[in-house]
């Protein structure tokens, strides 16, 4: 983004506060293109023909420092690139790193319906949703244009995931594309050799494509420079993910050039970047530790501008610390993270079962439900509104008080005289200092919980149900 | 004569012109443009075209070739390898471009780290009052860690978490300790012997008054038991009760005189001007521990500096760490942030940073048998996920710039060095030609 205050853009809008937007004012609206949590379309007056001109030049000044690329089609269409900063903490990432996991044309057809199943089904619960992996990236090891366009085919017909067609032989990658050009697959790759066809295929089909030039940025630069010139920015740069040693060390270098230039603004390298932390599986032969080792590639390209990645592991102990290492770089930092107020039934609840308060901080909130949830513990469990603050903070900064717990078990409509057989609350042990007033404003009898919710499960062994009413 | 000159402006028209914007062209044989008219350029008429255009040249060629000019071999280099383009191949609208562009990547350091991190020496050997074998320096940065911009002076170090009294941990972890989980000592020459630590912590959490209230001047002599046991530096931890650690660590620190220990921790929270007193009087490195609160971090070091007169090269942060999965992007951040500042001129906060990645053991992720939630697809064997999870919030925390690592399972230890030694650039390996790796047998 080539300014950086609401005032600059704030310049080209109508100027009428006209609020079709959802911003009171423009001036409202404008902080919002420039933290990016609007687009310039959601201002519908702009986008008549008085204002072509005042639209396009916002336009290009907002748009991002590195190219968005799309790749896929429909519902399961996947955005890469798009970033504007070195550090998440300076706005946060865009476009989360995307996943794609191999299969190969050399596989039995049964396996590889099997194998894709598996990627596109593999899912997480976390923090109220499911993590879940991307794509599927087709590789020709058979260097047989019929084979590889029959895996291909199996595939379109398996999964709504995008594809990456893998192979450095033109002829493959077009019989490739005839079978998936429906499905804007991204074209694995084009290098020193073969460029030219590549390119004449990606233009062709118009479709985005990679650039593999390992450890040679001018190489790398030349290539994206040419394939702009020649018509296309729809580009995916592979600097070589070398698995090991001193040559790992120069990948981690030639990642943090790459973006470092494209955010300084250098166009013609202001593309996403593409990591394939497959190739540790050249460096091992047992299966565990090349499984570690691309993961361990993986959470360093992950963190470090890897925009897309291809990868072999299915095992969960790959796939599971990669979604989450993914989430984290990729959460937005600005916002907290909150799970909406109120009352959430876990299990299956009676008027016996207990009410424990925690926040509506998501953290807390899940890891409180999943240590309820996962001792089959029945329960209310009652989540406050903290404005996304953790129990001990929101205690001391009060956000979490006697009168927010009363009005926030009222507001739920649920009534403990009535609606449990022992109208008592249970608080987490971080706000017992609360116990007292939280009598006095609900009527209702108030215990203090354990200061870990990893021991309610211990704590109600011993304390219920209560035994003073 | 007359025919060159003609087909240059032709060449010239079709270029300046813009193709889709002709709608009538007829091309007679003495080469001679007739456009009329506006609309689009439909194939049929691009065909004919481009038919017309290939006449000419043809008999251009002939005409060259009656003058003596190899004319079939500017055609064949023209179109590559003497391959003519395939009829019925639509005619791209894209220039054709036969060489690659030349572009040389450059790209600028960062200007404005200008800070160096502080260096803090850990272990003394007995030319300096100690007995270790060997000491560990962190810190010297002068650039985010591996970043081409400055080299690194110093590798990230490991110490292994020794327990003065058998605690809970997860199976993975329990199972390599089982055979010195009573005697701190072993315990120790085990993690260096076995595990390649480069450091021990041993942790007084006995002391704690609601587990064993073990008196201070009992808990000393475990600490002594070690220093005798392992010749690497140490880390000396309390309960992590505010009101006993002080004591604790003052009764620690006098017995480890000289052998420059970490004392593990200062914080707000607790009586900070004890520790570091105790770690002044007897030369130690203090641990100035906040919660993921860059403010409270900077807070909390002006204080061991400017009230307790705390040298600069005694101090090393632990901003706190959070598991992946729960709260690791704060500690990320926070990390980050605070060495993004000290590069940059933040005197508060120039100070190697260490990391208590054993926290990754609480995440659920690393030590539960399976998932609890059945619309999970399966979470495959636990004993492969747990280590694999510390290595992660290891990992992360490394490229924000954490020096030191305090860590549990020896699976976790060896590879979170090989990749922080990797980037670090001290690890050989054999080169690997990844040229054709698409087509590798895995
Ligand atoms: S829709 Fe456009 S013109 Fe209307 S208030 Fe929003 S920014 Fe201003």
């Amino acid at each position: 983004m080539k300014i950086n205050s609401p005032l600059e853009a704030y310049k080209f809008l109508p100027a009428t506060n006209c609020g079709e937007c959802g911003e009171a004012t423009c001036m409202a609206f404008a902080a919002h293109l420039i933290d990016r949590s609007k687009k310039l379309t959601d201002c519908t007056p702009i986008l008549q023909d008085k204002f072509k001109k005042k639209f396009e030049e916002l336009d290009q000044l907002l748009a991002p420092e590195i190219r968005e690329v799309e790749i896929g089609v429909g519902e399961k269409i996947s955005k890469i690139g798009g970033d504007d900063v070195l550090y998440r903490h300076k706005l946060t990432f865009f476009n989360q790193t995307k996943l794609a996991y191999d299969v190969w044309d050399t596989m039995d057809e049964k396996d590889l319906v099997e194998r894709v199943t598996y990627i596109q089904d593999f899912r997480k619960f976390y923090v109220g949703n499911f993590l879940t992996v991307d794509m599927v990236a087709v590789r020709c090891t058979s260097n047989d244009p019929k084979r590889f366009a029959a895996a291909v085919k199996k595939v379109v017909q398996t999964t709504d995931l995008p594809i990456i067609l893998c192979s450095f032989n033109p002829d493959v990658l077009k019989a490739g594309l005839e079978v998936a050009k429906d499905r804007n697959p991204l074209l694995y790759a084009a290098n020193r050799d073969n460029w030219k066809e590549v390119a004449e295929l990606a233009l062709q089909y118009d479709v985005p494509v990679t650039l593999f030039a390992p450890d040679d940025l001018d190489l790398l630069k030349s290539m994206a420079k040419t394939f702009a010139e020649m018509g296309t920015e729809k580009l995916v740069l592979d600097p070589g993910t070398f698995p090991t040693g001193k040559q790992l060390k120069q990948t981690f270098s030639n990642f943090v050039k790459v973006r470092r230039a494209g955010i300084d603004g250098d166009r013609e390298i202001a593309y996403p970047i593409m990591a394939v932390p497959f190739t540790a599986w050249m460096a091992h032969d047992d299966p565990v530790s090349a499984s570690y080792w691309e993961t361990v590639v993986a959470s360093v390209f992950t963190i470090k501008y890897g925009d897309i990645m291809i990868l072999h592991s299915t095992e969960p102990y790959a796939m599971l610390p990669q979604l989450h290492i993914r989430d984290t770089i990729y959460t937005d930092p600005r916002k907290p993270v909150m799970v909406d107020p109120g009352m959430y039934k876990v299990g299956e609840p009676t008027a016996d079962s207990p009410v424990l308060v925690t926040t509506n901080f998501a953290l807390t909130y899940y890891t409180v439900e999943s240590d309820i949830s996962s001792n089959k513990i029945d329960c209310f469990l009652w989540a406050i509104d903290t404005d996304g603050i953790g129990v001990e903070a929101a205690v001391a900064g009060g956000q979490l008080t006697a009168e927010k717990i009363r009005k926030g078990i009222e507001d739920a409509g649920f009534d403990l005289k009535k609606d449990t057989t022992h109208n008592t609350v249970v608080i987490p042990g971080l706000a017992a200092r609360l116990q007292g007033d939280v009598e006095d404003a609900t009527g209702a009898n108030v215990m203090v919980g354990p200061a870990d919710s990893g021991r309610i499960p211990g704590w109600m062994e011993k304390n219920w149900p209560p035994q003073n009413k | 004569m007359t025919n060159k000159m003609k087909l240059k402006e032709l060449s010239d028209m079709l270029q300046d012109l813009n193709v889709e914007s002709l709608e009538g062209v007829t091309i007679e044989g003495d080469i001679e443009l007739n456009i009329s008219g506006g609309g689009g350029l439909n194939p049929a008429l691009a065909y004919a075209l481009g038919n017309e255009i290939s006449q000419i040249s043809l008999h251009m060629a002939n005409i060259g070739r009656m003058l003596g000019f190899p004319a079939e071999q500017l055609f064949a280099s023209a179109f590559g390898m003497g391959e003519m383009p395939q009829p019925g191949t639509l005619p791209s609208q894209s220039p054709k471009i036969q060489e690659l562009l030349a572009s040389k990547f450059e790209v600028s350091k960062i200007d404005n780290w200008k800070n160096s991190i502080q260096e803090v020496t850990l272990g003394a050997t007995s030319a300096d009052g100690g007995s270790r074998k060997s000491t560990v320096t962190l810190g010297g940065e002068n650039a985010l860690p591996y970043y081409f911009d400055a080299p690194m002076p110093h590798r990230n170090y490991i110490t292994m978490d020794v327990f003065d009294m058998p605690i809970g941990m997860a199976k993975a972890v329990k199972g390599n300790y089982e055979d010195v989980i009573n005697d701190p000592a072993e315990w120790a020459k085990k993690v260096v012997r076995d595990f390649n630590a480069d450091m021990v912590t041993i942790h007084l959490i006995s002391t704690d008054p609601l587990i064993n209230d073990t008196p201070a001047k009992e808990a000393a002599k475990v600490v002594e038991d070690v220093l005798q046991a392992v010749d690497v530096p140490i880390v000396i931890g309390g309960s992590g009760n505010p009101e006993k650690d002080p004591e604790v660590l003052e009764k620690a620190a006098e017995v480890s005189e000289g052998e420059r220990v970490l004392l593990a921790s200062a914080s707000l929270n607790l009586d900070y001007e004890r520790i570091a007193k105790a770690a002044i009087d007897h030369g130690h490195v203090v641990l100035s521990w906040t919660q993921l609160e860059i403010n409270a971090q900077k807070e909390l070091n002006r204080k061991l500096m400017k009230q307790c007169n705390v040298p600069r090269d005694s101090i090393i942060m632990d901003p706190t760490t959070a598991a992946l999965g729960y709260g690791l992007d704060y500690a990320y951040t926070n990390m980050e942030r605070i060495r993004l500042a000290g590069l940059m001129g933040d005197d508060e906060l120039t100070f190697p940073m260490s990391s208590g990645t054993t926290n990754a053991w609480g995440a659920r992720e690393a030590w539960m048998v399976s998932s609890p939630l059945k619309q999970d697809s399966d979470w495959g064997p636990r004993e492969y996920r747990g280590p694999i999870w510390e290595i992660v919030t290891g990992l992360a925390l490394s490229l924000a710039g954490n020096d030191m690592f305090m860590m549990m399972h020896p699976t976790s230890v060896q590879v979170l060095k090989e990749i922080t030694q990797t980037l670090y650039g001290s690890i050989e390996a054999q080169e690997i030609d990844i040229s054709n790796w698409i087509g590798a047998e895995v």
